[in-house]
């Protein structure tokens, strides 16, 4: 009885503040826009008992879906999205892997500092950080600036309000996410792993690519997870970096709601990327219980 | 006349003309100020089963890891087979190491691991095949090819270790410490297989050890370090019997240390025995030895308890007889342990078979007993 109520705790929270919250918006999705408060119908009545509750039950449909799949913005704005983060996903693992490697690699007593180093972005506002970019990227920005300082480029480079400044931001920010999976992962690797691998007539290169790689495979999946599915729906860096061709469904979603103030349509791509994104967390939460397994 | 030379002894290390497979000449290893190995000059010979023995920081792991190519010496060179193998990466070496955690790959199967370092040869597919198949009957671990390290014991990881070493036919096997994580039942049935299998293949396995039985079972040749240097080398049976200073005697096994004053006196013509005075009011010990002791030099007797006997009554047959009383009785099922206590309070531990049930045995606490040893049983050490 005890143990039932210490794990109801975690329960009851995700079902206050995950599931009532997805069946609300569920629920708008089927419903109908409408110029009030709130501004969708129907509306349930429970006043009017069993009838309010079928009559509410009645008026819902899936005519908002089926407008999504009429309207090739919003698939196109979907597929976008997947390019994205897909690529952004490999660049953040282009970068991220030598930084892991390098912080394993360092002596013992650099290891806290270069950690501390990964961390720290975490500590300044997202916005914040993302607002620098701009500055940073921007025409006259301090890239430009440098670069046309030391006489690489004549004219400024044309890199903020395009998708280039959007892949900088989203790997830029998830870098962290990549890193330390990848870096607990080569952490835990025996160094006599690859004392036996050379000893057995590997070069160190070719001991990296046998050994070293595949041991931290795990490590990536789940980096690689951990920056796509947040990156599928990003909204504030294709926002603040992006220009008006960028096209991701987390604008778009943005737009719908606020701009048209169209809640039905906006839950109703909510509603899809959600379930879009079940299928890598699934695969994420399959790959977390592979390694738990493999290590007991 | 085929069986006279079957039984003809092996032992290249005493034949001049042999030419040993691993010379260390002079070679010493420092870590920062840490002298880890002190000019140490040893040949390993081969087909020899060589045990490096020692506490740990002796610097047989290090030894170990210079063969393998892990570490330079700082000075000196080491050889094998005549070359001088610092210049040559631990890839390019016809050395294989057996490592003390094992180092099996976690990701790739039992079959995988051992063909891993076939497969960096580029050797054809049949061939590794053939290989692989081979040592995986070498070792009785056919039926677990396609596991991965994790869904099979530790003894079958250690095998899989072992057959992973030996797939290439190195000239040299190192194990380092093979056995370390084995529980005993285990690790004795272990020494024999990895015994059977040295004959077997006949490749020279070094070994490295802190476990003195293991060494002793084992090798041909044992060598006692102690602080980077080589305190004796020889065959197990002479280490024990003949062990060339307290050091040695006192890490093999277990030994009693008797100090005293040696005195070649009252021997007259008699060369081969010397008096050892090791107490007020107590006739000397008799001790064989050749050794050239000017009078009253310190020594010290290394006598085994087996080799010591307990009676009631004195012995007439033997030159030493020490009187004492039963201080302690260590009972460990087919022997025990007597701590016998001398007037003078020194403990000299003699050791009996139990050939009789307990309920019967012939001396007690507090009891007086005689303990003897012939004059040839203890090693007249100086330190």
């Amino acid at each position: 009885m005890r143990r039932f109520g210490l794990i109801s705790v975690p329960y009851l929270w995700l079902l206050a503040l995950f599931l009532v919250p997805f069946l609300i918006v569920l629920k708008i999705s089927l419903s109908d826009i409408e110029l009030a408060i709130p501004p969708y119908t129907p509306t349930l009545d429970l006043s009017r008992g069993w009838e309010g509750f079928t009559d509410w039950a009645s008026q819902l449909d899936l005519e908002n879906f089926w407008f999504l799949a009429e309207d090739s913005l919003y698939w196109k704005a979907y597929l976008s999205s997947l390019k994205i983060a897909i690529v952004s996903t490999i660049m953040t693992l282009i970068v991220g892997y030598p930084i892991a490697y390098g912080m394993t690699r360092a002596p013992d007593e650099w290891r806290p500092t270069l950690m501390m180093l990964v961390i720290l972005p975490f500590w300044t506002s997202f916005l914040i950080r993302v607002y620098a970019w701009k500055a940073i990227l921007s025409q006259e920005g301090l890239l430009n600036q440098l670069l046309m300082g030391i006489g690489v480029i004549g004219e400024p480079l044309t890199i903020l309000n395009t998708n280039t400044a959007v892949y900088i931001g989203i790997v830029y920010t998830y870098l962290p996410f990549m890193v330390l999976p990848i870096y607990a992962a080569l952490e835990r690797l025996d160094e006599s792993l690859l004392e036996a691998a050379e000893d057995l007539g590997c070069s160190r290169f070719t001991a990296f690519w046998l050994v070293t790689f595949p041991m931290s495979k795990q490590g990536i999946i789940a980096g690689s997870f951990l920056v796509f599915i947040p990156a599928m729906g990003e909204f504030v860096i294709p926002a603040l970096l992006g220009g008006s061709k960028t096209l991701m469904i987390g604008k778009v979603l943005w737009e719908e709601f606020f701009s048209n103030r169209d809640w039905p349509v906006a839950s109703a791509v909510a509603v899809i990327l959600l379930l879009l994104l079940i299928i890598p967390i699934v695969l994420f939460q399959r790959n977390e219980e592979k390694q738990r397994e493999a290590e007991r | 006349m085929a069986d006279a030379a079957a039984q003809q002894v092996f032992a290249p290390w005493n034949a001049p003309e042999a030419k040993p497979i691993i010379q260390f000449r002079n070679v010493t290893k420092r870590f920062g100020d840490f002298t880890a190995i002190d000019d140490l000059t040893l040949d390993i010979h081969e087909k020899e089963f060589f045990s490096l023995l020692g506490p740990s920081g002796c610097g047989k792991t290090t030894m170990m890891r210079m063969l393998a190519g892990f570490e330079t010496p700082t000075e000196g060179t080491i050889l094998l087979d005549g070359q001088d193998i610092a210049p040559v990466p631990p890839n390019k070496r016809a050395v294989n190491m057996m490592f003390q955690s094992y180092a099996l790959f976690p990701h790739l199967s039992v079959w995988d691991n051992i063909a891993f370092g076939l497969r960096r040869e580029g050797l054809d597919k049949d061939r590794i095949g053939n290989r692989v198949e081979e040592m995986l009957r070498l070792v009785q671990l056919g039926k677990f090819a396609q596991r991965k390290p994790h869904q099979i014991s530790g003894g079958q990881r250690q095998r899989v270790a072992l057959a992973r070493s030996l797939a290439k036919a190195p000239k040299l096997l190192l194990l380092d410490e093979p056995l370390g994580a084995l529980d005993k039942k285990l690790r004795q049935e272990t020494q024999f297989e990895l015994m059977d299998i040295q004959e077997t293949t006949g490749t020279t396995f070094v070994i490295v050890t802190h476990d003195q039985e293991e060494a002793m079972t084992v090798s041909s040749r044992v060598a006692v370090m102690d602080h980077g240097k080589i305190v004796q080398v020889d065959t197990p049976d002479r280490i024990y019997e003949e062990p060339n200073s307290v050091y040695v005697a006192d890490f093999l096994g277990d030994v009693n240390i008797i100090r005293g004053k040696a005195s070649r006196k009252d021997m007259g013509a008699d060369t081969d025995h010397v008096h050892i005075h090791f107490a007020e009011g107590q006739s000397p010990l008799w001790a064989a030895t050749k050794r050239d002791l000017a009078e009253g030099t310190e020594v010290a007797l290394a006598i085994r308890p087996e080799k010591v006997t307990i009676t009631r009554d004195r012995p007439t047959d033997r030159n030493n007889a020490i009187r004492g009383k039963v201080h302690d009785i260590a009972y460990l099922g087919n022997i025990s342990t007597y701590h016998v206590e001398l007037p003078g309070g020194q403990i000299i531990k003699a050791q009996t078979a139990n050939t009789r049930r307990v309920a019967r045995r012939s001396f007690t606490w507090e009891d007086e007993v005689w303990l003897s040893f012939t004059d040839t049983a203890g090693a007249v050490l100086v330190d």
